[in-house]
């Protein structure tokens, strides 16, 4: 049942017709990261091949490599046999390769039909021809049942119409392998079974189909055949998929063993440590409910829910990034007036955010400048003149303490790692006086080596009694590290539980908006999976 | 692994150790940072001695006198123009605050009988427009480009309705002394002149230290780069945003309202219509340098070299009776090299400025 992958497995599938879409020891490696190591498998044509694995497994940067954004940096693929690379999307394109992103590719100011043939647009002397290209338009909506009018603005339609076009352009196009980037993952029940029929009658037409998904249920329902990557590498492929159950799929997906990069460090939890922070009644823009919570000095608090659930502008409301309705805040008993971030970092409450790119780096600036930015205010002679020497020693001082690998000090911070970058911005707080640690998915972005040393820099923090908050949608992330769990649903918090008591399937029921999937064992794995890699994103 | 990562709970971490460690590293940095500053610095010095040996009278201390004064006004509102651009704004509204504060100052002078008071009444009114661009900018959230191209408008439009739409002389003598007093004054056996440094080109220089100062030493102007670098990141690394810029454009104001009364003591009286194109002057001068027009990257240096390198060549085409049409093509095409320029040094370096 389980085949390893190879053109063997293509082979012995009679009446297949051509060897389809082939994978051939594909490497990606960027600085400092190995995104894809030694990919082999087989896409057959008329056939769906799921493409699974968690986030970082190397699913997205496998389709970059398909759609000619990336040049693998070894290996090759192989089209009906012959082999190819793809030095841009134009190669791609002519290959007969279509890659259908979860951020679509069309214009939205523009029409339906301009849209279709978007760089092809019927034309005579350099005039469009308006009457060819409406008919062309109507004739390939037709092939999808969708009676959209050709010159209706783009920006008009629903996504799954929208997805409709992308795949009505990609066909015009000539293409006969097409790859889809979790399609259904914003589309209505009813979309999705459109989208179900489309991809069935392009199976018949014999294109062969790439169909990454985090949802077992449409896994099992479509897909003949899957294969998945974990950490850039090839784990296995089901050739056909019938008879495997979702339990082996997940159990290829996670693989390791938790522990293994979480390291959990126990700390004795003595029940009188007074709270580094509580926060009584919080309510501000997108929080539906008052929120309290507090967290004790030393202990790691993980802050669980899907996109969207609000936990990322409860931090910046502790924080004093958003401007808050009602609530107050209390450090070491004490009640805080805060109004801006300033305020929350004067109190020792420090929050680094979501999106490091966007709100954490000031990436032409230097490591140095980025390290001392807000700490900086603090050693200055005659309230204004920043001392150079405090500057270096502070920034060699963190560089060494937090392993921060860079050529020098002055190095701008863009050309950092991920995981580099992120640490910088640790070390920007660590130069102050910190008690309390928000810190906005830590890891994303980040590889596994990388990722282990924010846990152990996250331990440190703790056991010098700094109370630290740890947002993630990343499920196996905050059972690994966190003492307690608390989740978060539309805005509200809906439990807290202990490190003992939480299980996956637990936080799950509470953080999806409808615990009634849950029900059987085998749903809630799916649903646990899901969640867990698919709120990531 | 037991390490205390917290060490900064002590006030003054540790000399020893870390600042030998970290030595060699920012020697290294610096250096790479004096190489890049030579970049324009050293396209000026080519230049001057491509004029000095071509351009008769280029290389006299006459000369340099005259170039000086010329780029004194640019300048000094170079200096806060670049505290603009490096925070990622921009302000057209120096062009007419120029101007305008010159008649400001010449009819408070003529009313007041006071130097003092029309003065402060010139860099008053500077500050104030400074203030409603910075409020209408951090606080309103709105474009600074339009903001201060609607300032713009306005100014000049009270300049001519303040004035009347004619030039207002300026009764009190002793007025004229801020822009034409020179110290040193050095003149041969015959009493002529040989070289003079103005009351203008003092305040420019200073200009240049002090600006200069603040940018780079200072909490203030290290978070002008930063927010232009990342407003966002700024932010939230508690830096309070909107009380930076605002203070910003109040600073602009102030000194091209300083500019603008220096230049009515030169003229002794204040112009309405003086100035023409100044902001485009300004701005460009800062861009040739290197500043960067979407925030974070400036040095005082940057723009020194950019002031100059402009002054230089408009001079030299004076001393060559070059005709003036032909001379506003020649500083556009410098420009436009100069920021071709910028971007191929940009793709290349790695270093931090």
């Amino acid at each position: 049942m389980t085949a390893q992958a190879g053109s063997a497995s293509a082979l012995d599938r009679p009446g297949a017709g051509g060897a389809g879409l082939e994978f051939c020891a594909m490497t990606k490696t960027y600085p400092g990261v190995r995104a894809l190591q030694d990919v082999s498998f087989t896409v057959r044509p008329g056939s769906v091949h799921a493409l699974l694995g968690e986030n970082g497994a190397g699913k997205s940067t496998l389709l970059k490599t398909l759609s000619g954004a990336h040049l693998p940096t070894g290996g090759h693929l192989r089209i009906d046999g012959r082999e190819a690379l793809f030095h841009n999307t134009a190669d791609a394109i002519a290959a007969g390769v279509a890659v259908i992103y979860q951020e679509l590719h069309l214009v939205p100011q523009l029409s339906v039909a301009e849209n279709l043939f978007l760089g092809h647009l019927p034309a005579r002397g350099g005039i469009v021809d308006r009457r060819t290209l409406r008919e062309n338009t109507i004739q390939q909506l037709r092939r999808f049942g969708e009676d959209i009018g050709p010159g209706t603005l783009v920006a008009r339609l629903s996504i799954g119409q929208r997805q409709m076009i992308e795949i009505a352009k990609a066909l015009s196009r000539g293409a006969r392998m097409i790859a889809f980037d979790e399609p259904t993952s914003s589309l209505s029940a009813r979309e999705i079974e459109k989208m179900f029929k489309v991809i069935d009658q392009l199976k018949r037409q014999n294109c062969a189909i790439l169909y990454v998904t985090h949802r077992m249920e449409e896994v099992f329902r479509i897909c003949d055949a899957g294969t998945v990557l974990r950490d850039g590498r090839h784990v296995v492929t089901w050739d056909p998929m019938r008879g495997v159950s979702q339990h082996e799929v997940v159990k290829a997906m996670v693989g390791r063993e938790l522990k293994d990069i979480y390291n959990y460090r126990p700390r004795a939890q003595r029940s009188i440590v007074p709270p580094a922070i509580e926060v009584k009644n919080l309510l501000g823009p997108g929080i539906s409910a008052p929120v309290s919570f507090s967290v004790r000095q030393g202990e790691i608090l993980g802050l669980f829910g899907l996109v969207g659930a609000g936990r990322s502008e409860l931090m910046k409301l502790v924080f004093g990034a958003e401007r808050r309705v009602q609530g107050s805040i209390l450090v070491d008993g004490r009640e805080l007036r805060i109004d801006r971030p300033a305020d929350a970092i004067r109190a020792g409450i420090v929050l680094c955010p979501e999106d490091r790119k966007k709100e954490g780096i000031v990436p032409i600036r230097s490591i140095m400048e980025n390290i001392n930015l807000s700490a900086r205010r603090n050693h200055v002679a005659m309230g204004l003149v920043v001392r150079n020497r405090w500057e270096r020693e502070n920034a060699s001082q963190k560089v060494k303490q937090l392993g921060i690998k860079t050529p020098g000090l002055m190095q701008l911070i863009r050309n950092l790692s991920g995981g580099n970058q992120q640490k910088v911005i640790l070390a920007r707080w660590l130069s102050e006086q910190v008690k309390v640690i928000l810190l906005d998915e830590p890891t994303r972005g980040i590889d596994v080596g990388a990722k282990s040393e924010i846990y152990s820099i996250i331990y440190r923090l703790a056991e010098q009694g700094v109370g630290v908050v740890v947002v993630s949608s990343d499920l196996p992330e905050v059972l690994g590290v966190a003492d307690r769990i608390m989740v978060m649903r539309k805005g509200q918090v809906v439990a807290a539980l202990d490190r003992a008591a939480a299980t996956p399937e637990k936080m799950l029921a509470l953080a999806l908006p409808m615990s009634s999937e849950t029900t059987s064992g085998d749903v809630a794995g799916a649903d646990n999976n899901r969640a867990a890699t698919a709120a990531g994103r | 692994m037991s390490e205390d990562i917290l060490t900064t709970n002590r006030p003054e971490p540790p000399a020893a150790g870390a600042s030998s460690s970290a030595a060699p590293p920012w020697i290294r940095g610096q250096l790479g940072n004096w190489l890049e500053q030579a970049g324009m610095l050293a396209i000026l010095a080519i230049l001057v001695i491509v004029c000095s040996v071509t351009v008769n009278d280029f290389f006299t201390l006459r000369n340099l006198d005259s170039l000086l004064l010329a780029v004194s006004t640019v300048g000094m509102i170079s200096c806060t123009m670049l505290f603009c651009l490096a925070s990622g704004n921009f302000d057209l509204s120096v062009g007419t605050i120029v101007p305008c504060a010159g008649v400001v100052a010449a009819l408070m002078i003529n009313k007041s009988d006071s130097i003092l008071i029309g003065i402060l009444a010139g860099l008053g009114f500077g500050a104030l427009v400074g203030l409603v661009n910075g409020i209408v900018v951090a606080k309103c959230k709105i474009n600074a480009l339009i903001t201060t191209l609607a300032t713009y408008q306005i100014v000049k439009g009270l300049a001519f309705i303040f004035s009347g739409g004619k030039s207002v002389g300026i009764t009190r003598q002793a007025f004229f002394s801020l822009g034409n007093a020179a110290w040193p004054v050095v003149r041969d056996v015959h009493h002529r002149l040989i070289f003079q440094l103005t009351t203008p080109v003092w305040i420019c220089m200073g200009c240049f230290l002090f600006f200069g100062f603040l940018l780079q030493r200072t909490t203030f102007g290290r978070n002008t780069l930063a927010i232009g670098g990342n407003e966002e990141a700024a932010r939230l690394a508690g830096i309070n945003v909107a009380r930076i810029k605002i203070l910003i454009f109040v600073m602009q104001g102030i000194v091209a309202a300083m500019a603008g009364v220096v230049l009515a003591s030169r003229m002794t009286s204040g112009q309405p219509k003086s100035s023409d194109g100044l902001e485009l002057q300004v701005i460009s001068a800062c861009v040739l340098g290197g500043v960067s027009l979407t925030g974070g990257i400036g040095r005082m240096s940057f723009v020194i070299a950019g002031v100059f390198i402009m002054g230089v060549v408009q001079n030299a085409m004076n001393l060559k009776n070059v005709d003036p049409f032909y001379q506003y093509v020649v500083s556009g095409t410098i420009l436009l090299l100069a920021v071709l320029f910028d971007r191929v040094k940009q793709t290349r370096t790695g270093a931090a400025i």
